[in-house]
């Protein structure tokens, strides 16, 4: 198990408040530490704010209108937020976003290679495509098809894939779940957590599937209109009554309707 | 073989010719749009400043020789050198180049991420401001563009159609240069952009601005990448265009005929860009032929587009346009 306080940090987010537009304030001071070689979850519900916050890091903010306007991101300690997305891919960040965002007209084997864009041993590329294809033998199945036309399933492995070729160190993955089976998020995640324990990719994660993304972090966050709420080893949160009730739909007394849980979460908000 | 179909086979070959020098327009509106979505009305602009740059280079003009004249009062008009043809279409290729940088640098950049008709408005702009400054740069008087292409008639063609149907065909040098031009410009594009890393990237930032900058690649570096490509392409079909019909501002409007073109091969396919050219070429000049002098000839002006217009109502993607991809 990994521990935060015993690795080295590579991704250090403090204090961080995004606006959209120069009007809407999404992120409200979050502030996270990524250790090296870990998976870091990023938990809470729609408009959290999680993929805010990997945007934030990657730097596909600007192109959405959206600013850092408070607080600093390091990686390896330096600061990172003025960089283009294309400068942190080269030092080693990359995003998989969500909703999968495959290149619909390129085929498999094409989508992976333009993970390899910014890569200068291009000796070393075609050694990268068969990592992939060992990690994701479907995908070599259909390196010829165009990514438009392969499922669901398989565009989240081609978007994985595809981050891979980069050669990162560490990959943001935005909701891997999403639109999946529960067959084959089992699946992604079971890749993740080998590509985490042999290539030594460091993983922070977005997920509003509580349950399975605990199982396989080793740390998480939990985010709530757009502030930590919460945070600790993933073994501690799944222990944690209010996470069980609130993201995994369980309590002590066994499930309990939706009713109560929504009346307690109003409560929770006054307290706040 | 009867006359009447071997003067129809003459118009269509000619019509074949006609189409290639459409799809030459046609190719420059294919590229910029393919990867940014953009409708380049000025790629027509962008041809006339090409051909216009051409012959100022080549003759040795000095730039904005009105305007400096105006005002410091002293009387330049030419260096007095003749450049060799080679080296005045290198020299204008890369002034096609700069001008994409330019572009990038004071129009895309800035208009990141807005909606499409606000980019095609920006666009107009930028068709009239170059067409000002092509007449500032280089004066507006009609000029004449020779780098010694050949011209007129083909003999050979001529001699063997002759002794084969006993009637000699015309077909122009110019047009089968313009052809073969067309065939390595196509050919080459296609390998660029099936084979290459840039090339792959710059399908990839048509497919998806977002993934393809969260992969790493510049969209900046693409833009100027494609405008060069286009710049280039038009700088072919003024060379083209030009030779053939004087360089002056009517040479713009060749991107008119070129609307139709895309309507029938698709906007985002290079194949149908020539494909599309060589249908509207021939079928105007057969129809012309044909059905023209039953309805009183002048088809040739409307023809295309009604021809585009009923292959918008059946297959509004064009012949080769891109599938839109959904699954179910």
């Amino acid at each position: 198990m990994l521990d935060a306080g015993k690795t080295e940090t590579l991704l250090e987010v403090n204090n961080i408040e995004v606006i959209y537009n120069h009007v809407i304030l999404v992120l409200k001071g979050v502030s996270l530490a990524v250790p090296k070689g870990g998976i870091t979850a990023l938990l809470g519900g729609n408009g959290a704010g999680k993929t805010t916050t990997l945007k934030a890091i990657s730097n596909l903010l600007h192109s959405e209108r959206g600013e850092v306007t408070k607080g600093s991101i390091l990686y390896r300690g330096e600061r990172v937020q003025d960089l283009d997305p294309a400068a942190l891919v080269k030092l080693g960040v990359i995003q998989v976003m969500e909703g999968r965002h495959c290149f619909e007209h390129l085929t498999v084997e094409e989508n992976l290679l333009t993970g390899a864009y910014t890569r200068t041993d291009t000796g070393a590329i075609a050694a990268d495509l068969d990592m992939v294809y060992t990690y994701f033998p479907r995908l070599k199945e259909r390196r010829r098809s165009q990514a438009g036309y392969t499922s669901g399933g398989e565009q989240q492995m081609v978007a994985i894939g595809r981050a891979l070729m980069s050669k990162p160190e560490t990959i943001l993955l935005d909701e891997p779940s999403m639109g999946l089976a529960p067959q084959l998020v089992e699946q992604i995640f079971e890749i993740v957590k080998a590509v985490n324990e042999k290539e030594g990719v460091t993983f922070l994660l977005a997920e509003q599937n509580t349950n399975v993304a605990l199982r396989y972090a080793h740390y998480g966050y939990i985010l709530e209109s757009g502030r930590v709420v919460m945070d600790g080893p993933a073994k501690d949160l799944r222990e944690n009554p209010d996470v069980k009730e609130f993201y995994l739909g369980m309590s002590d007394e066994g499930r309990k309707s939706f009713r109560d849980v929504r009346s307690y979460r109003r409560r929770k908000r006054w307290l706040a | 073989m009867p006359d009447q179909l071997l003067y129809a086979m003459e118009a269509g070959l000619n019509g074949l010719m006609a189409g290639v020098m459409y799809a030459l327009v046609a190719l420059g509106f294919v590229l910029i749009f393919k990867a940014s979505g953009i409708f380049n009305y000025a790629q027509g602009v962008l041809a006339l400043f090409a051909a216009l740059t051409l012959v100022g280079l080549q003759d040795g003009q000095v730039p904005f020789a009105h305007l400096i004249n105006a005002v410091f009062g002293t009387d330049l008009h030419s260096f007095g050198w003749t450049l060799p043809a080679v080296v005045a279409i290198a020299l204008a290729a890369g002034v096609m180049v700069l001008l994409a940088v330019v572009i990038e640098k004071l129009v895309l950049q800035h208009l990141v991420n807005q909606a499409p008709i606000i980019l095609f408005m920006a666009t107009i702009g930028m068709a009239y401001f170059l067409e000002g400054l092509g007449d500032l740069m280089w004066g507006a008087d009609i000029k004449k563009l020779d780098i010694g292409l050949p011209q007129g008639i083909n003999e050979t063609i001529d001699t063997l159609t002759y002794n084969a149907f006993g009637y000699g065909f015309f077909i122009d040098n110019l047009d089968i240069v313009a052809t073969v031009v067309a065939a390595v410009l196509v050919i080459s594009l296609t390998l660029f952009s099936q084979y290459t890393k840039y090339g792959r990237a710059l399908r990839a930032v048509a497919d998806d601005h977002q993934a393809a900058l969260s992969v790493g690649i510049s969209l900046r570096f693409i833009w100027v990448l494609v405008w060069s490509i286009a710049g280039i392409v038009a700088l072919v079909a003024g060379i083209m265009w030009g030779s053939k019909s004087g360089v002056q501002f009517s040479l713009s409007l060749i991107a008119l005929k070129a609307l139709p073109v895309l309507m029938l091969g698709g906007f985002t396919s290079i194949p149908g860009a020539i494909v599309g050219g060589l249908i509207i070429g021939m079928g105007e000049k057969l129809f012309e032929f044909w059905i023209g002098p039953m309805i009183g000839g002048a088809t040739e002006n409307w023809f295309a587009y009604v021809l585009a217009l009923v292959f918008l109502v059946f297959r509004p993607q064009g012949l080769f346009g891109e599938k839109i991809i959904e699954r179910v």
